[in-house]
């Protein structure tokens, strides 16, 4: 295994075939339709069997930017973004040079022969497509011809890759939802491609696919739409949001869901959706649902974090249940509002002002996505607390490959709410009244009533300001003191419920630490640095506050690289804050330019300190 | 012996706390005539649930119903923090307490979509015209060219609360005056009986910081220039044994409410129609040019849909008492969710090969 996944470039030569392994890149201008197109060669691959992901790098435009989209196939299933661009399909003018030089030496351009390049290059295949003659000719209504015309390069593709013409049009079906005019329309552009390819093109490169069954039993999804999915099965009931992308299509997809399964024979719906003026309200009427005793939620970016954080400083200190989506995008400010980054974990893990410290959940792949948003409530209901759940654009925003959905494997937990004949039981029990901050278990998690509860007594008043065990004002320092302490002490104390580290270690001197999306370019760049000579141990944190597993593992090694999307390493300072006895041990692998980090820049920043 | 209400409570089972507003503070008779209306009306209070944001009004609801759930919030967030919660449990009542700052400064854009919302809630804008917590700045809503003790003149011109309810959509709009205790509780029992959100901008003296005689928000010029727009009694459906003083047949309007209860208008000094928009902002536009406090139940409409409505919320299930068997769909609902995706399965045929 270890030679197929070498990083240098494939030479060209007739006589050796690249097979299932390489990138295709296709350029367009956003807003034509190519996405369609670019999602239908994705699932006809898929349904090859074959191991696939796609990654969307597109402007914060509505229409007429440039545009690219990369499908990786890997038979090995690595699938994290790459440099590299073996076949690179040009439908846009504006980008069509820079779009060849992408093209790795002895690769494949091919594109559409209105843009007329300048200077083709010598030491790659070049193919012309005739778009928009086979466009006019589809009989496609003059305002689809656009659309329809980047059906061209699939059925080029098609021919010149193999790929199945029946998974094509599976994948079409699919998309138009078994529509018939539009997947014909679509499809039969698709094969006059296919057979003007076949007549006309002289196939001179050594890409193919060929069918696995290494895809069987998986699906294809995105991470927002795992993420909604899983808030459903959480039994989400209250969803406040304001749209920013990359969140925006999170909470849609719970709209969606929603509707669909969660309404009363009588057509009246268990949850409320609001989008909210501005991520000030959508914090702030997630905390009224979380302290009302409704599972409670909001999606942003780390622009809305910014606007949310007084109410997460609230939320944190009158203690009430909500969890935060972050689906993180590149800052500082508007930043790179299309692009990804892990720029946003000390912020959050910190959010707002005094003393704070969150628990944040780092899902790396859309199986995560669905397990964290159920789990998430539980969480919180459990903490009294706002739980933070840190994806990504590149997980909510791409597809990826993934399990079926599994059901949670366990009941709901709300915590320690007591209802009106719970507080009676309680009282009666303990022979002493009840209190809202009262940490009777001696876990820092006090009984809490929630708003309806009709039991005199039951009801107390809350509040941002300093307060006593029975929730009333105070500003009494021994009470203040007490009152933070035990407030740590309930995040500290309950660190089990949170979901543990995930480690792979054969007592290697050297040490792996992600979280996140980083995981599926780091699974490649350890066989990346295996066939080098550099055998790892790996630990990928799923939560913070840290698991007792994570002190253990940096205590085991010599040296611990970890490796994130972001400017300054902020795990690896969060890792010298928790454990400074191994501080020097920690390297710090940091990278932003706004794309998914790739096994080779990982592997080649660890092997170059090795 | 107390005073007993017909669910067998007194006045002393709606206080609160022990009120450390200032002296003769006007927050304080709003307090007094929300308890006072809520004892009238036989209302548990523990049906009731209180909101508020930041500032001198906003500490105020400690200082009422302590039987009654309460969420004090951060500065202007009142009504986003009472749109979440409200959602929880419709069977509840909300009172929001505000102040000028909250609603019409830190938290406008959250008063206009509270509004354009139609939350069911009384929403009490404590209004006085000054910062009194930080100690005496210019509020919003102050008048131009009011002078105070520490940053001299006010030359902006103030905002109006109750002409942006008007203008943001609102179904319910009132503006009263602390000093005139009959007219307040009249207009409390009536906003508790709205189906929707109702405001209600109580002028409310600041002894402190804004009471100069020649403030709109001194005791002195609200006695002075108070202009009623009409008098007006609220009749719960239930009772009408409060009823403050018999009305003229010929002198009366019927506002029935979605509750069955009637609100009853006695025009005074214009024939004010309450559900025309139009006339309600002409009639605010006239009090400014007249230089005269314009109070009264300003405009009505009881038909437009609540929030709850437009959520479609069940009205006799809360949804905070809803249990996993109602919130989390069937494993074989995920079962069926999953093949909805486009799967990996392996091909079939070659029926469309090129």
């Amino acid at each position: 295994m270890a030679e197929e996944i070498a990083e240098h470039a494939h030479v060209a030569t007739p006589a050796r075939e690249i097979v299932n392994d390489f990138s295709i890149t296709v350029g367009s201008i956003n807003g034509t339709g190519s996405q369609t197109s670019n999602l239908t060669l994705l699932r006809a691959l898929f349904r090859m069997g074959i191991p696939v992901s796609g990654k969307n790098i597109f402007p914060s435009n509505i229409q007429g930017m440039p545009t690219w989209y990369t499908i990786r196939i890997n038979k090995h299933g690595y699938l994290s973004r790459r440099d590299e661009h073996e076949i690179v399909v040009a439908m846009n003018p504006a980008t069509v040079h820079e779009d060849m030089e992408r093209v790795v030496p002895g690769g494949v351009f091919l594109y559409a022969d209105h843009i007329r390049p300048q200077g083709l290059r010598e030491d790659i295949v070049t193919y012309p497509m005739p778009v928009q003659k086979l466009a006019r000719e589809s009989g496609a209504p003059p305002r689809l011809r656009d659309y329809v015309a980047n059906m061209v390069y699939v059925g080029v593709l098609a021919y010149l890759l193999g790929i199945d013409m029946d998974a094509i049009h599976a994948a079409l079906a699919y998309h138009f939802r078994n529509r018939a005019k539009a997947v014909d329309l679509n499809y039969n552009v698709v094969r006059s491609a296919y057979h003007w390819a076949e007549e006309n093109l002289e196939k001179r490169d050594p890409y193919r696919v060929l069918p696995m069954d290494a895809t069987q039993g998986l699906i294809l999804v995105d991470g927002n739409t795992a993420a909604a999915l899983g808030a459903v099965f959480g039994g989400v009931q209250f969803v406040s949001w304001y749209p920013i992308t990359p969140s925006t299509s999170l909470a849609e997809a719970l709209e969606g869901y929603l509707a669909r399964l969660r309404k009363l024979e009588d057509g009246k719906q268990t949850y409320a959706v609001i989008q909210a003026e501005d991520e000030l309200a959508a914090i702030n009427m997630a905390i009224g649902a979380g302290w009302a005793g409704l599972r409670a939620m909001t999606a942003t970016s780390g622009p809305g974090i910014s606007l949310m954080m007084e109410g997460i400083g609230l939320a944190y200190f009158a203690e009430v249940p909500v969890v935060i989506w972050d689906v993180q995008r590149v800052g500082p400010s508007t930043g790179l509002p299309t692009r990804t980054q892990q720029g946003d974990i000390l912020f959050a893990h910190f959010a707002s002002h005094g003393d704070t410290e969150h628990v944040l959940l780092f899902p790396a792949d859309p199986n995560e996505a669905f397990e964290f948003a159920w789990r998430a409530f539980d969480i919180a209901e459990r903490l009294q607390a706002p739980v933070f759940v840190m994806s990504d654009l590149d997980l909510g925003m791409n597809h990826w490959m993934a399990r079926p959905f599994a059901y949670p494997d366990q009941p709901m937990d709300r915590g320690k709410v007591l209802w009106e004949e719970d507080l009676e039981r309680w009282e009666q029990e303990r022979g002493e009244p009840w209190g809202r901050y009262k940490d009777v278990d001696g876990d820092g998690i006090p009984y809490r009533t929630v708003m309806g509860n009709r039991r005199p007594g039951a009801a107390y008043f809350t509040r941002g300001t300093g307060h006593d065990e029975y929730a009333r004002y105070s500003e009494d320092p021994e009470n203040w003191y007490r009152l933070v302490q035990r407030i740590k002490r309930k995040y500290h104390a309950n660190r089990h419920i949170l979901p543990r580290p995930i480690a792979e270690e054969t007592g290697q001197p050297v040490g792996i630490l992600t979280y996140g999306t980083v995981d599926a370019a780091m699974v490649e760049a350890r066989a990346l640095m295996e066939q080098r000579g550099l055998v790892t141990d790996y630990l990928r944190v799923r939560a913070l506050p840290f698991h007792d597993e994570v002190g253990d593992y940096l205590a085991r090694h010599q040296r611990v690289y970890v490796v994130e999307a972001n400017r300054d390493g902020q795990m690896a300072m969060l890792l010298r804050m928790a454990y400074p006895q191994w501080a020097t041990r920690i390297r710090s692998v940091a990278r932003t330019d706004g794309l998914p980090l790739s096994a080779r820049f990982i592997a080649e920043s660890i092997l170059s300190q090795e | 012996m107390a005073r007993v209400n017909k669910i067998g409570l007194t006045m002393k089972d709606y206080r609160g706390a022990p009120s450390t507003l200032c002296q003769g503070c006007g927050h304080n008779s709003i307090l007094s005539q929300i308890m006072s209306a809520l004892f009238e009306m036989s209302v548990q209070p523990e049906d009731v649930v209180k909101f508020s944001g930041i500032g001198c009004s906003s500490k105020a609801p400690t200082y009422m119903l302590s039987r009654s759930f309460g969420f004090n919030g951060l500065h202007g967030r009142m009504p986003a923090l009472a749109t979440g919660a409200l959602v929880a449990d419709v069977t509840m009542k909300g009172i929001g307490m505000s102040g000028d700052g909250d609603t019409a400064s830190i938290g406008m854009g959250h008063f206009k979509h509270v509004i354009r919302r139609n939350l069911p809630l009384v929403y009490i804008v404590a209004n006085n015209g000054v910062y009194g917590l930080t100690k005496g700045q210019f509020a919003p809503t102050a008048e131009k060219g009011l002078v105070l003790k520490r940053h001299g003149e006010n030359p902006y011109m103030p905002i109006d609360v109750c002409m942006e309810a008007i203008a943001s959509g609102a179904s319910f709009v009132a503006r009263t005056f602390a000093g005139d205790p009959k007219q307040l509780r009249t207009l409390i029992k009536a906003a508790f009986h709205h189906r929707g959100l109702a405001v209600i901008d109580v002028v409310s003296p600041c002894v402190t910081f804004n009471n100069e005689p020649q403030s709109h928000f001194s005791y002195a010029w609200a006695r002075d220039h108070e202009a009623p727009l009409h008098t007006m009694d609220f009749i719960p459906a239930e009772e009408e044994i409060y009823l403050e003083e018999p009305m003229e047949p010929g002198e009366v309007r019927e506002i029935r409410l979605h509750d069955g209860s009637v609100v009853l208008l006695k025009q005074v000094e214009s024939d004010h129609d309450p559900t025309d928009r139009l006339a309600a902002i002409r009639a605010i536009e006239r009090s400014y040019q007249e230089g005269v406090l314009l109070t009264g139940l300003l405009y009505i409409n009881t038909e437009k849909p609540t929030l709850f409505d437009i959520l479609n919320l069940p009205e006799d299930k809360p949804l905070n008492r809803m249990d996993e068997a109602i919130l989390r769909p069937s494993r074989e609902t995920l079962e069926m969710l999953n093949q909805e995706f486009f799967s990996g399965a392996a091909p079939r045929g070659n029926g469309h090969g090129g």
